[in-house]
């Protein structure tokens, strides 16, 4: 356990995101490995047996969902989720800077595996740099023969382009992603159909994140198998886990799954700021409910052990509190995020989203008052459990409520004392 | 003169064209090249983009996606826009201290644009590098740790070359 490099092995390299170096480095012989070697059923089985799960926050085992796709003569679409805008996380942007090469090679593979010949990568707009050099890799790819039509002569077609996202944090949500790839809105889609059956223009779809594809060469050149022997049982393989908030060293680490919590903040990353104490801990990206210290130090970094302390590993993403954080501005801030980033589409989202904002708010400059609390509590009620087409609303009531119920004395000291009406 | 692609929009267009099986998806792309020219997205460059596009792409189409995300400005933007992240992990590490300083140093507020047009300030939501604030974008580039004395100094170094 701790520290373990797969993807990151060469982050060191200036170099690392040219063909030149990731060639010097083994890459793209996974590519070729899959389609001279193996059928598709082969790389499905091989990604299965690696135990791989999604890496953008719901954890899905990847093999599966390439499974969903049907065997029909539509056209079949790849897309991989760069939209990363969960706050806290920010490891694909190291991804998408660092190792394009390694994101089109295990695309190339995945494409092969769904019987797909045409990709996206879905990058959000903010990451210009991210852009440039991925829209620099495609062309080197194309150059070099490892994509497009007759891959190295190999019989199969595979297109890629790059597509820049506008600001939505929500197109992180798979058919959102897919609407805006369509040139709409980012609305969430109602399910079913689920992409796998009706996706990018009304054809079976594949959406996964960038740190996932990213594996998928790995896999194929150790073998699924061997693959699995990383990690935990449930939780095969490393991690990149985005350090944020107040610790020595905050940044990203990759890291293999299972390992303590307590190790990833006080070893990997030096232990609280000014050497200060742990309050909480939002262990998976801002819509994971926040773990108190007390339970973060029994955690483990795999998907088991942070959902048994009803939370989740989520997008990767560790934002950590020292007891100087002032928990209701966080969880304002975090409520904030929601209001501006609902779609609209539903009335528990559009409405809850913003009014329990608007109370934090309240709350958190002095006027607010136990009805206040009560509001949110009976709001959030309203907004979980499938009202709603996405889950952006649950998001929302996950930072916010385990926080009030957890850390309750914080809330109910800034709340505005009982003003006794004297007449 | 009525508003057309830049030559190098032009070009950019005609490479976007093929890579989409439906024209539809061309709409978020040419906002953006609007934007490349213009600085912001106006009523004639959507139209333009409408009729470029083509049938079933109408204004109101354009409109509708123009409208939905945040990277499209709706109004002109100063020479350097400034985009400072306000969410979590930017808090904990004192993004307050660097809109503040940024605003009073430039007599704005967030939102707002100095009246010689050469800058504009906003609050943005996580920019994805949440390991590495307080960071503010400022036109296409990160800003990573700043501190009220680092963003000063980036800010009089760029207002030199604008
Ligand atoms: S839950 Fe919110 S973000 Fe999701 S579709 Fe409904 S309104 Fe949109
Ligand atoms: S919280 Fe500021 S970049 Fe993510």
């Amino acid at each position: 356990m701790g520290l373990k490099t797969l993807l990151t092995t060469h982050v060191g390299a200036a170099d690392s995101h040219t063909l030149n170096h990731y060639r010097s480095v083994g890459g793209y012989e996974s590519q070729k490995k899959a389609l001279t070697e193996m059928t598709a059923e082969q790389i499905v089985n091989d990604v299965k047996n690696s135990g791989l799960r999604g890496r953008g926050g719901a954890g899905f085992p990847t093999g599966n969902k390439w499974g969903f796709i049907p065997k029909t003569d539509k056209p079949k679409y790849l897309i991989c989720n760069g939209d990363e805008g969960e706050p806290g996380t920010f490891k694909d942007r190291l991804l998408i800077e660092k190792f394009p090469h390694m994101l089109i090679e295990g695309m190339v593979i995945a494409a092969k595996a769904i019987d797909s010949h045409q990709g996206y990568i879905y990058i959000r707009g903010e990451f210009h740099k991210g852009i440039r050099i991925v829209e620099e890799a495609v062309e080197e790819a194309y150059k070099a023969g490892l994509l497009g039509k007759n891959i190295l002569g190999l019989g199969y077609d595979f297109d890629l382009a790059v597509y820049s996202g506008a600001g939505a944090y929500i197109c992180g949500e798979e058919s959102a992603l897919i609407n805006s790839l369509e040139g709409r809105r980012g609305h969430p889609r109602l399910k079913p159909p689920f992409p796998a059956v009706s996706g990018l223009y009304a054809c079976p779809t594949v959406v996964n994140n960038v740190e996932t594809f990213c594996n998928v060469p790995h896999i194929i050149r150790m073998t699924g198998e061997e693959y699995k022997k990383i990690g935990t049982e449930k939780s095969p393989g490393t991690r990149l886990f985005a350090v944020s908030g107040h610790v020595k060293k905050p940044g990203i680490y990759e890291v293999e799954m299972g390992t303590p919590m307590k190790e990833l903040i006080y070893d990997i990353c030096g232990g609280i700021k000014n050497d200060g104490t742990l309050k909480a801990v939002i262990p998976g990206g801002s819509s994971s409910p926040i773990l108190t210290a007390e339970e973060a130090m029994t955690a483990t970094m795999d998907y088991e052990s942070i959902a048994s302390l009803k939370s989740m590993l989520g997008s990767g993403a560790v934002i950590i509190l020292s007891e100087s954080a002032d928990l209701v501005e966080t969880t304002y801030r975090l409520a904030e995020f929601y209001s501006h980033e609902s779609c609209g589409q539903c009335t528990p989202c559009r409405e809850g989203t913003h009014w329990v904002k608007d109370l934090l708010h309240k709350i958190k400059v002095g006027e607010g008052t136990e009805k206040d609390v009560e509001l949110i509590f009976s709001l959030s009620r309203n907004m979980e459990g499938g009202t709603t087409i996405c889950p952006l609303a649950d998001a929302c009531v996950m930072a916010v409520r385990p926080t009030m119920t957890k850390f309750k004395g914080e809330f109910s000291t800034r709340l505005k004392k009982e003003v006794s009406i004297s007449h | 003169m009525a508003y057309q692609f830049s030559q190098d929009s032009e070009k950019r267009f005609q490479r976007l064209i093929p890579q989409f099986p439906s024209k539809r998806s061309l709409i978020l792309p040419c906002l953006f090249l609007l934007q490349a020219d213009k600085g912001f997205v106006d009523q004639e460059g959507m139209q333009y983009i409408a009729d470029r596009i083509g049938d079933p792409v109408s204004l109101a189409h354009v409109h509708g996606v123009a409208t939905f995300y945040t990277m499209y400005n709706k109004k002109p933007v100063g020479k350097l826009h400034i985009q400072i992240c306000g969410n979590i992990s930017c808090y904990l590490a004192g993004s307050d201290s660097i809109t503040e300083h940024v605003c009073s140093k430039l007599g704005i507020k967030p939102g707002e644009t100095t009246s010689d047009k050469k800058f504009t300030v906003d609050e943005v939501q996580c920019l994805g590098a949440c390991g590495f604030g307080p960071v503010a974008q400022i036109n296409d580039k990160y800003y990573e740790n700043l501190t009220p004395e680092s963003i000063e100094a980036i800010l009089s170094e760029l207002e030199k070359q604008v």
